[in-house]
């Protein structure tokens, strides 16, 4: 037993899940200083935007043994020794669509340190349907896109990647099993939380308050420090030691209540309104926050300070599952690029301006087809639009940005190469194109849809390998 | 009724009574909008209503739903077709609606000429 674990002996059983990665991309210190900086007893790993899939799937396209967070296996290798010895254990989505290949790669890794049968991954797979679709069409699944109302068969031939939103059951069972590092696929970003909550405390999966609690502890930490000082837009000036951030932790209690909290030492501010702007974020209904394992009602949530860096999270309320599912399907759409420019001081908007229209006489001239042209003038209004008002004539200068979407590719790139020109044949005070010609990029789109999760959970395995 | 009773008023900026931060789902940006003083917030209930976000918005959403959660001193709001057409889709800079929220702390709301002075004394 170690300290922290048994500290936890005489009062009430406090389980501590840190926040170690926000997506696919973050800051990779975070989860060492996680491990090393003070006690926890999981590290949940969020890799999984709605993009990411769909990347992920194209790497696996080029390369059978990619289609996973390849950040993943190099940072466990660097806490692996430290989470044996302390028995923390690891939740992560970073298998993305190849959860089999990352999995592979920690065990690789595990060998390497030394660690052989110290190591046990739990390998979670069963969310990816790519192989399944038509048979799921054929029989009669549309996965109509849930904005649009689509079938999904208009699209059928397009599509790159599809894959069920899983929650935390494979998870629990991972741990039960004794695994100390659970690869999924696409587990929702909040089972990774919710899963080793119900593990440690037992809950019912249809505890609906207590399952929603866990859920909202995973939806404050599943974006890195966002809940603990970073983009935190209140007294912003205020939020000190941002170059050493520390990332968000959930000490939570079997009633389902919880502190937030970071570690000691750490930068970054804890606070109701840190936590406040990251239940905001990316919120729809609040009345219903709807996940795989069930509802949560954040309007139940009840925040109050509980000293230094700690927020007291408790009264959360929550509802029945639904017997849907969401399935996140990437397909490829088209083409697109982005071709930008920087005009100077004096009128430095008027001559950016006056470029983009010379751009857009130029591309119709050549007959080439978009589906769109959109221009932007940053640092004028490309982020407020007209809300930005009046363009300042002495702006010291304004980057012109223009984009293209096509279907067709020679017509993209044909845009790119109609960006260098106005230099020389444009508005005078130019510059800003050392970079060279702007890169054709695949449009890979998003189709979300529902299915009924009796398609999808009798599909989902749990598999123990050991170092 | 005693309509004349009511204060005086000037208008001021969301900037001064309230802090936000927006995120995306596919092509629709929410605004998590929260009251820097829970005292504020019947404040931007009664005031920032969805007719008011809508005509601010104008001409850059194509509409417009609110939420209201007393218990945070916040209002949702979700501005849909916010982000031409979201995702990778979109050619916009913004094109998650990360900074769609600083965007609605633009907007100017009525509030009791004692309130402005006091949140913004040059005034």
């Amino acid at each position: 037993m170690t300290a922290h674990r048994a500290r936890r002996s005489g009062a009430e059983k406090v389980v501590r899940v840190a926040a170690g990665q926000g997506f696919w991309g973050d800051w990779l210190e975070a989860p060492v200083h996680q491990v090393q900086d003070g006690p926890i007893d999981y590290l949940m790993m969020d890799y999984l935007a709605e993009v990411t899939m769909s990347i992920m799937q194209k790497q696996k396209s080029r390369d059978a043994r990619m289609g996973y967070a390849r950040d993943f296996p190099p940072l466990m290798e660097r806490i692996l020794p430290d989470i044996v010895a302390r028995g923390i254990r690891v939740t992560s989505n970073a298998g993305g669509v190849n959860p089999r290949g990352c999995a592979d790669a920690v065990l690789e890794a595990a060998r390497r340190l030394g660690l052989a049968g110290k190591v046990t991954v739990g390998l979670v797979s069963g969310d990816d349907i790519l192989d399944r679709l038509d048979d799921l069409l054929a029989r009669g699944h549309e996965l109509r896109d849930m904005d649009t109302g689509r079938p999904l068969a208009d699209i059928r031939d397009k599509v790159l990647s599809a894959n069920a939103y899983i929650g935390m059951a494979p998870i629990v069972e991972a741990l039960a099993g004794g695994a100390n590092v659970v690869v999924t696929g696409r587990v929702t970003d909040t089972g990774l939380t919710l899963g080793p909550l119900v593990h440690e405390f037992g809950w019912d999966a249809d505890d609906w308050d207590r399952i929603a609690a866990g859920t909202i502890a995973g939806h404050i930490i599943e974006c890195g420090a966002q809940a603990s000082g970073g983009n935190l837009l209140r007294d912003w000036r205020s939020v000190k030691g941002l170059a050493n951030p520390g990332f968000p932790i959930v000490e939570a209690k079997a009633d389902g209540s919880f502190i937030v909290t970071k570690h000691p030492g750490t930068g970054g501010v804890v606070s109701v309104p840190s936590v406040t702007e990251q239940l905001v974020y990316e919120m729809g209904d609040p009345h219903a926050y709807i996940t795989p394992d069930g509802i949560a009602d954040f309007t139940s949530i009840q925040l109050a300070p509980a000293g230094t860096n700690r927020v007291r999270v408790d009264g959360i309320r929550g509802g029945p599952r639904t017997p849907l599912l969401k399935v996140s399907i990437a397909y490829f759409y088209g083409y697109k690029a982005i071709g930008t420019l920087v005009y100077s001081w004096p009128e430095a908007f008027d001559k950016a301006r006056a470029a983009d229209r010379i751009l857009r006489e130029r591309l119709e001239a050549l007959g080439l087809e978009f589906d769109q042209i959109l221009t932007e003038y940053v640092g004028a209004n490309a982020t407020h639009g007209r809300l930005a008002g009046a363009p300042d004539p002495e702006a010291p200068e304004v980057q012109l940005r223009v984009g293209v979407r096509s279907r067709d590719k020679a017509a993209v790139e044909r845009f790119t190469r109609e960006i260098a020109p106005l230099v020389l044949t444009g508005p005078p005070s130019v510059t800003g194109f050392a970079g060279g010609r702007p890169a054709v990029e695949e449009i890979v789109a998003y189709w979300p849809a529902l299915i009924d999760r009796r398609e999808i959970e009798p599909h989902v395995r749990v598999e123990l390998l050991t170092a | 009724m005693a309509q004349s009773s009511r204060p005086a008023t000037m208008p001021i900026q969301l900037r001064y009574l309230a802090h936000a931060r927006s995120g995306d789902k596919g092509d629709t940006a929410n605004v998590g909008l929260i009251a820097l003083d829970p005292e504020w917030y019947p404040l931007l209930v009664r005031e920032v209503t969805r007719a008011r976000v809508a005509r601010h918005f104008r001409g850059m959403v194509s509409g417009v739903e609110r939420f209201e959660l007393p218990n945070l001193s916040a209002l949702n709001f979700l501005l849909h077709g916010a982000l031409d057409g979201g995702g990778t889709m979109s050619l916009k800079t913004d094109a998650q609606g990360k900074v769609y929220s600083t965007a609605l702390l633009r907007m100017e709301i009525p509030v009791p000429v004692r309130l402005a002075r006091r949140l913004r004394p040059s005034r």
